[in-house]
């Protein structure tokens, strides 16, 4: 795996997640919640810009943050399956922002002591954000789950639908050990005893039961993607193909 | 120059001017973002650049660095002061971890009572959380620790 390839794929992730996040924009549940969503996609956004401004200058082809985001079809897109998922009911949205937000938030803080000084600060700044990401999430998942006969059997219903995706979090290829080997990408796989242990805390306060591992399906970091993703590019991208380099 | 989003603070008050220095004969001013996906921010950098073309200075440039990340503990006491008269709790000191899952201690801005509670993590911008007074009724906004 290329830096720039193992670059991309933090770039997407932060982008799909936040593209999703900002669909609630307007219509969640309740005014503070709306804004809250609408703030953990921004930081999401911002941080896909990150890593996208620093993937361009090293494909170093004079592209430029958008012609990654805007101008790459579903195929070319490298996000984790766990992040495309529809944001479904309220709880569905939660319980994917904290199985994702209990991985990145400890992923940052390793990749704080990347050998690559780009990636290293990247992380310093998106972590402190991911902090609250896994507390709001957190707080949302307790409430739901020890909330009402309703809330907490939907609960449970969006962990045992989003379980499969979780494993691909901690599926490291044979591209990516190269990198790790190299001290730039941190080891995904040694940070899942961090996750399970916060999962552990916010099931066991919900009242939610752990679902089995089973078969984990993979296949977005090699860009075989769910059939939600390429919706979601179509309505991403229809301004910018429609009008190419339009500014406002 | 003043933050687009809280007016009363400067840029320096802030914390995020990182300097300015001269560089092939050019003055490059180094701005470091406050959250990543602060839309102030470019807001921002396209004010220091207008500013810095009406001072004559049409050859110079901003520069945006990230490192060391930008914190609230970067807010100087006299921008802290001014948030305070603004009517918006000053972020707590030693931002990290440990403020961020400890419960905190956010004094009222009008009366001062810490008999406060949180109302929603999240406010009218990224770096703001709506807190109310238990003692005076106000609502308000506290400037979060990042």
């Amino acid at each position: 795996m290329s830096l720039f390839s193992f670059v991309l794929g933090l770039a997407d992730d932060a982008l799909i997640l936040g593209h999703r996040l900002s669909e609630w924009s307007g219509k969640a549940p309740m005014l503070e919640e709306d804004i809250a969503l609408s703030n953990l996609g921004l930081d999401l956004i911002g941080q896909a810009r990150l890593y996208y401004q620093y993937a361009a200058e090293i494909e170093g082809k004079g592209g430029s943050e958008d012609d990654l985001a805007y101008l790459r079809d579903e195929h070319a897109y490298t996000n984790l399956l766990l992040v495309e998922q529809q944001n479904g009911d309220f709880a569905v949205t939660m319980v994917r922002q904290l199985l994702y937000a209990a991985f990145a938030h400890p992923y940052l803080q390793a990749m704080q002591g990347s050998r690559d000084q780009r990636l290293a600060e990247i992380a310093a700044k998106a972590v402190k954000e991911m902090a609250y990401h896994v507390r709001h999430a957190s707080e949302w998942v307790i409430r739901l789950g020890d909330g009402t006969q309703e809330s907490h059997a939907r609960a449970q219903i969006a962990f045992d639908d989003l379980w499969m995706y979780t494993g691909e979090m901690f599926h490291v290829s044979d591209d990516e050990r190269a990198l790790i080997a190299q001290g730039i990408a941190p080891d995904r796989a040694a940070i899942k005893p961090a996750w399970d242990l916060t999962l552990h805390r916010v099931l066991r306060e919900a009242t939610l039961q752990r679902p089995k591992d089973g078969w984990m399906q993979t296949g977005g970091r090699t860009r075989q993607h769910t059939e939600h993703l390429g919706r979601l590019l179509a309505e991403m991208q229809v301004i910018h193909r429609a009008h190419p380099g339009v500014t406002w | 120059m003043v933050d687009p989003e809280i007016p009363v603070l400067t840029l320096e008050d802030l914390g995020v001017l990182r300097g300015v220095e001269q560089r092939d004969g050019r003055i490059v001013v180094k701005l470091t973002p406050t959250y990543t996906g602060c839309p102030a921010t470019l807001a921002i950098q396209l004010a220091v650049e207008a500013a810095l073309v009406e001072a004559g200075l049409p050859d110079a440039r901003v520069e945006t660095v990230l490192s060391p990340p930008w914190t609230t503990d970067d807010i100087t006491e006299d921008g802290r002061s001014k948030l305070r008269a603004f009517g918006i709790a000053p972020p707590n000191r030693a931002s990290g971890p440990r403020a961020l899952f400890g419960e905190e201690v956010v004094a009222c801005p009008k009366c001062g009572s810490t008999h406060t509670a949180r109302i929603s993590e999240f406010g009218s911008t990224a770096c703001k959380a709506l807190w109310q007074c238990k003692a005076c009724a106000e609502p308000f906004d506290y400037f979060k620790c990042l």
